[in-house]
């Protein structure tokens, strides 16, 4: 097969480095100033003004500075890419390679150093997404004159995804240990709190959009369901956490079967845009809903969870034992912190997630489960074998609702406070980018997908006002690199012999 | 066993089917053919009851079923191997025919795995595999093979011989014949290889344009000076 292929003229040229065809440099020097071009027209409106309250009138600034500079970025960014393509790959790799070192020395011989270069990190991680772009092609090229069908990045996740025998009880224990751990403070505890609350919604989502193959836009409704119905049934009937966590799942459930029946013929495209205004429905309703919502006021003073009925407070009413209290008087000392609210509460979550998670790979082996997977496959092979779709595509809509609902009410309980602003179209997104980043359906993957997601961001923190300028460049370099998600790679659910696996 | 009594079927204002009458009884293999757009793969359909015949009967061991849900139709004893195979691309062979046994018993699910491996040694070499990375012929194989797993009493089987090599489509027949002689399975067979498939069937009928226009025993169509001319000169 590697000699047929020898002839043609495509082949020598990809053996001797990719050098596909000779780049007319005027043509890629027109090229790079054409994307400029388009650059400062979309910049001139969107960058090069800005409007500024000052007291009673607004003013218009000029930032001409910045525009040109993010101008010339673009341009200098289209020229590496059309060179790197062109077959000068690792020139550019060297070239940009050299300079992303040399900027991070710069920087650790002067922590201030960064703030030299026009745009801080952000001209780092633009360097380095050349270099990285120009290794991918480099590389790529290798392994498809090789004859490799699959890409180097399905044999990753299928290793990661077989690893995750191995990695899967270890993230757990680091999951159950890190609130334990000396370097756990505050800040660590609510960013643990955050990360799993959307690997249990990521969780949840994966079961309609993973397992069931129905694009849902509108998830956040269910989140925002959950979490009014435990505000409401908790404040209204003075129920704890626990009881009135079932029926906020319910309820979320019955939402779940209420969007479903008007979408059960819709596919794809039409049944995005029909959840998508669904969520926005829900979130509308809230906030003008006054008698039962308190409309863009929101709810406030919603119980806290207890220990098994004891506060987390300083001093608690009289007759009343706080956690700090009882845990003082029969293990040993302690006083009171709000970090025991924030571990008991990191614990609740996870508790939760790993509920779902076990529900999911449980009901996977299921008829149910496996009803959802070949629905995703194909619609018209199941009924031709005996499954109803109605049914089938309900369950789903209902057990991802609940599942949603029940973060939405740990996230009542966790912030005390709610209001519409907390559910709107952004989290949706923000969760089904989880879920699709992840690898569709990959349970694993929603948990590195969530870390690198919501803990991402945090961990930009540094980079102050173009945090989501990075953040936004990692979608798109994940996008670039692995289209159908990080880990793609679907484990079968039946096995004859332990040992046969996928070949 | 099955009687189809004067069905028609429309696609919007388009009518596929125009008053069809079939008969097929039990243990029997009956075969049709006919040119492309004939309405071949809308009378399969039609019976599993999706579309829905807007006049006539579908009569199934004796019931009427013309009106009854897809589903319940599809765990009533019959089994469709729909027109282009549609396996699970994504899912294993073995996750497929595990699919295939949502409407039988679970406990029958080893005994029956057995058998369709028995029919297709093939399958069981490849049961880790991925549906969407077999060949068209074992894809085929596995088409047939998911449907038998609900223990039909009646197969339908949508040109099953599609896109192979002749050489497979001889192997597929044989099956076809072995599954009806084993199981007692009768087989409603939609064929365009006119001559293997009346070569093999007991009875046949010949659709034109939404209507049965001949009917007889497979030798009496292969003989058919008609049917030779339209279906089966220029070799087979
Ligand atoms: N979903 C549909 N919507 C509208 N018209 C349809 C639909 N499916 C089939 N038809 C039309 O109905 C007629 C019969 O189609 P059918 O698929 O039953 O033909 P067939 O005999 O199976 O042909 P072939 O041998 O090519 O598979 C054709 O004219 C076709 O265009
Ligand atoms: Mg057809």
């Amino acid at each position: 097969m590697a000699e047929a292929t020898v002839n043609t003229s495509a082949a020598p040229a990809a053996a001797t480095g990719a050098r596909a065809h000779e780049p007319s440099f005027v043509y890629l020097v027109k090229d790079a100033l054409a994307t400029g071009a388009i650059a400062l027209a979309l910049a001139f409106p969107l960058v090069g003004f800005r409007t500024v309250d000052r007291g009673s009138t607004t003013i218009i600034e000029t930032r001409f500075g910045q525009m040109f500079l993010g101008v010339a970025v673009i341009a200098l960014g289209r020229f590496a890419f059309s060179l790197i393509d062109a077959g000068y790959a690792r020139a550019i790799l060297a070239g940009s390679g050299v300079l992303s070192v040399a900027w991070l020395l710069l920087v650790a011989v002067d922590p201030g150093g960064a703030a030299i270069f026009p745009l801080g990190w952000m001209s780092w991680m633009l360097v380095v997404s050349v270099a990285l772009r120009a290794a991918y092609v480099s590389w790529g090229d290798r392994s498809e004159a090789r004859g490799d069908a699959v890409s180097p990045g399905d044999r990753v996740a299928a290793t990661v995804q077989r690893l995750a025998v191995f990695f899967g009880p270890v993230l757990l224990l680091f999951a159950i240990a890190m609130p334990l751990l000396p370097m756990a403070d505050q800040r660590w505890v609510d960013l643990g709190i955050l990360v799993l609350t959307y690997v249990m919604l990521g969780w949840g989502l994966n079961v309609v959009v993973g397992l069931a193959g129905l694009l849902d836009l509108g998830y956040v409704a269910f989140y925002a369901v959950g979490a009014y119905s435990y505000a409401i049934i908790a404040k209204t009937f003075g129920l704890n956490f626990w009881e009135a966590l079932p029926m906020a799942g319910g309820l979320a459930a019955m939402f779940g079967v209420l969007l479903g029946f008007p979408v059960l013929r819709l596919r794809g495209d039409y049944l995005a845009i029909v959840t998508l205004g669904f969520g926005e429905i829900v979130r509308v309703v809230l906030l003008n809903w006054n008698e039962l919502s308190n409309g863009p006021k929101g709810i406030g003073e919603i119980p806290r969870p207890s220990f098994f009925g004891m506060p987390f407070t300083p001093a608690p009413p009289q007759g009343v034992t706080s956690f700090h209290q009882w845990f003082s008087a029969h293990l040993w000392e302690i006083g009171f912190s709000p970090i025991q609210r924030a571990v008991y509460l990191y614990y609740i979550i996870l508790l939760l997630a790993l509920l779902t998670n076990i529900f999911t790979l449980r009901i996977r082996k299921l008829p149910i489960g496996r009803a959802w997977e070949a629905l995703r496959e194909d619609e018209i092979a199941c009924r031709a074998l005996g499954i109803n779709p109605t049914n089938t595509k309900l369950t789903a809509f209902a057990i991802g609702a609940m599942f949603g609902g029940f973060a939405g009410s740990f996230f009542a309980t966790r912030q005390g406070f709610i209001s519409p602003e907390s559910f709107n179209f952004i989290e949706s997104a923000i969760i089904l980018a989880i879920v699709v980043l992840g690898g569709m359906g990959s349970q694993i993957g929603v948990v590195i997908a969530s870390i690198v997601l919501i803990g991402g961001p945090e961990w930009f923190r540094d980079l102050e006002s173009y945090r989501m300028l990075a953040f936004g460049g990692l979608m798109v370099l994940i996008m670039i690199w692995r289209p159908q998600g990080l880990l793609a790679f679907r484990e079968p659910t039946i096995l004859l012999k332990p040992k046969a696996g996928p070949p | 066993m099955l009687q189809v009594q004067g069905v028609h079927t429309f696609y919007g204002r388009i009518e596929a089917l125009r008053g069809v009458d079939i008969d097929v009884k039990e243990g029997e293999i009956v075969a049709l053919i006919g040119a492309n757009g004939a309405g071949k793969s809308t009378l399969l359909m039609t019976i599993c009851g999706s579309p829905r015949a807007a006049e006539g009967r579908v009569v199934f061991d004796g019931q009427d079923i013309t009106r009854r849900p897809t589903h319940e139709i599809m765990r009533s004893g019959i089994a469709h191997a729909p027109e282009g195979r549609r396996i699970f691309p994504r899912m294993t062979v073995l996750e497929n025919l595990q699919m295939g046994a949502l409407a039988a018993k679970p406990e029958h699910f080893n005994e029956d795995m057995e058998r369709v491996f028995g029919l297709f040694p093939i399958l069981k070499s490849r049961q880790g595999q991925r549906g969407g990375t077999l060949s068209g012929g074992e894809q085929q194989m596995l088409a047939i093979a998911r449907a038998l797993m609900s223990r039909p009493r009646l197969l339908l089987l949508d040109e099953p011989s599609l896109g192979l090599a002749p050489m497979i489509v001889k192997h597929i027949f044989q099956i076809i014949r072995d599954i009806n002689r084993a199981t007692r399975a009768t087989i409603f067979l939609v064929e365009q290889n006119a001559f293997h498939a009346l070569k093999l069937a007991h009875r046949g009928y010949v659709m034109v344009n939404g209507k049965i226009t001949m009917a007889g025993t497979g030798q009496e169509l292969l003989a058919n000076r008609e049917v030779r001319a339209a279906y089966l000169e220029g070799g087979h």
